[in-house]
């Protein structure tokens, strides 16, 4: 029992020793490390494009996410980000119910051309109930109906050196200090091609609502909810996202946000 | 001690004796070092990812205007205009003001699920904290297929991890035995210490590994069965935070253990692989 005895003792005098160093490990300690722009972050966000190399080799270009039946549908699509815009242009467009509207397809294209809604909506057209995951963690299903991206890029025929596809936004997102920015988006050509990638016009049986992004809207089934670009002013073909807003690709990846979104 | 010498002779040959053994290899090591910094880094990176959405949900999506919420923590209006953190469980509501809902200063509080010495940076920033954790994933997964095949090749897997046929059976005596701070060390590990580590490794650290895949968009294209086998998106988010929790347990107690047994000699051997175990004159169970 004496044995017993001196070990509680032991043990206790360490336990107290190892108690005392955790207070040491408050995270605010890292806080400079990882702020903005520093060395370390930028090393750790490399990450990304392995993650990014590893899904384009584990997952095939064309295949699909998992599509839900009608009862699945148990919500209207939750709404996030700009969910009204204000700015005089889409305000004007909105006015006359978006008749105006045109989307313009231009960059590395052999033909650059625009399309009103209505010729969007006789092109052909694909419907889809699908699970949208915003990057904050929550899931939400829809039905969402819209002309295949794949088909826009062939009526614009497409060069050679285009490896993205930029979308131009008409919302614009407030950032204090710098003002107001305009929402943009990219993504591959891989993603662009995919069979579920569509821009939408329809969602859940009715138009586009403005609140998820009428008239246009873009769906990238295998990544998350920033990076289906809402309010769609235009589709560029680029070779490189360097020219546009601080270079990352997109209005959330110039904040810090990841590039690649399927993750 | 005469009755942990019984269980000696019953489970296994009689080991070398308070002598410095050769306890660790070096896949074990290598992979335990890796394994505690990447869920270091995993665990306050993924509590500010959860902080961005602080709610849990059993199914394919999240209930915005149905219920399926089993957890979440929120700051609430009370009807009196005093605003608290609150945890609900499963429907039922908790204070948790200064931990969970709600924390930070009196005079400026703020408005989050974990506080902010729980989460990686300090402040909101969920952005960093999705490089963070993705970035550590990577480690933590490569760890994880290095240890098991070499566990596999070396038997290290069969021979100290999978509890035998004997270490079930003398598992009511190894439960009273830590129950009475009662440790043997004899560089072996007793069917207690099997359970637990079989349990996180072949149990846990695969869970939380593909809970976490079942949660990508781009996996959910290359394998949807993980949506099925776990029942959805949103549940595989609840397993994914649950398997937290159940790590945070464990690494508790992993680290009361290592202490109740010898600090200096337990991290020697998991640093250089060298271990003393016990003499059979020291009756000092713990050295």
């Amino acid at each position: 029992m004496s044995t017993f005895i001196v070990n509680r003792r032991k043990f206790l005098t360490l336990a107290g020793v190892a108690a005392a160093t955790v207070p040491l490990s408050g995270c605010d300690a890292f806080d400079t490390l990882l702020s903005g722009q520093s060395p370390v972050r930028n090393f750790l966000a490399s990450a990304n494009s392995l993650t990014y190399r590893a899904h384009r080799m584990l997952i095939g270009n064309d295949t699909l996410v998992p599509e839900f039946a009608a009862s699945e549908i148990r919500q209207g699509q939750r709404p996030n980000g700009s969910t009204d815009p204000t700015d005089a242009d889409y305000l004007a467009l909105k006015d006359t119910s978006f008749a105006d509207y045109r989307l313009t397809v231009s960059g590395l294209v052999e033909r650059p051309v625009s399309f009103s809604l209505d010729e969007l909506r006789n092109m052909p057209a694909r419907t889809q109930i699908t699970r949208h995951d915003c990057v904050e963690g929550w899931s939400c299903i829809a039905k969402w109906t819209g002309v295949p991206l794949a088909h826009i890029l062939d009526e614009a025929k497409v060069k050679s050196q285009a490896r993205f596809v930029v979308f131009h936004c008409y919302d614009t997102m407030n950032l204090g200090l710098q003002g107001a920015v305009p929402y943009y988006e990219s993504i591959d050509l891989i993603d662009a091609r995919h069979p579920q990638t569509i821009l939408a016009y329809g969602n859940n049986d009715k138009s586009l609502p403005v609140a998820n992004g009428a008239p246009l809207r873009v769906r990238v089934e295998r990544q998350l909810g920033y990076k289906m670009a809402k309010y769609i002013k235009g589709i560029e073909l680029v070779s490189t996202l360097a020219p546009f807003g601080s270079g990352k690709g997109g209005f959330w990846e110039d904040l810090g946000y990841d590039w690649y979104g399927g993750i | 001690m005469t009755i942990v010498d019984d269980i000696e002779s019953r489970t296994a040959p009689q080991p070398d004796e308070g002598r410095v053994i050769y306890r660790h290899r070096i896949a074990t090591r290598v992979t335990h070092w890796t394994w505690a910094i990447a869920l270091f880094f995993l665990l306050l990176s993924g509590l500010q990812i959860f902080n961005a959405h602080p709610e849990l949900y059993i199914g394919k999506q999240s209930g915005f205007e149905f219920e399926n919420s089993v957890l979440s923590m929120r700051a609430m209006q009370a009807g009196d205009g005093s605003v608290d953190g609150y945890t609900t469980v499963f429907g039922h509501s908790f204070k948790t003001t200064g931990v969970f809902g709600m924390s930070g200063p009196a005079d400026n509080p703020s408005y989050r699920g974990f506080p902010a010495w729980a989460t990686l940076p300090s402040y909101q920033d969920l952005s960093t904290g999705r490089v963070i954790h993705f970035f550590f994933a990577w480690f933590f997964v490569a760890a994880f297929l290095v240890w098991f095949v070499s566990s596999l090749i070396s038997g290290h897997l069969k021979r100290d991890i999978l509890p035998s046929i004997a270490d079930i059976k003398a598992l009511p005596q190894s439960f009273a035995d830590h129950l009475r701070f009662r440790f043997h060390h004899d560089g072996r590990y007793n069917g207690l210490q099997k359970f637990a580590y079989a349990g996180v490794l072949l149990g846990v650290f695969p869970l939380i590994i593909l809970t976490g895949l079942t949660m990508s968009p781009g996996m959910n294209a290359a394998w949807p069965w993980l949506l099925d086998i776990f029942g959805g998106r949103q549940t595989a988010r609840t397993i994914h935070f649950l398997c937290m929790a159940a790590l945070v347990a464990f690494f508790l107690i992993h680290i009361f253990m290592v202490v109740a047994a010898g600090p200096l000699n337990e991290m020697r051997s998991i640093v250089t692989g060298w271990y003393r175990t016990d003499g059979k004159k020291n009756k000092e169970p713990s050295a």
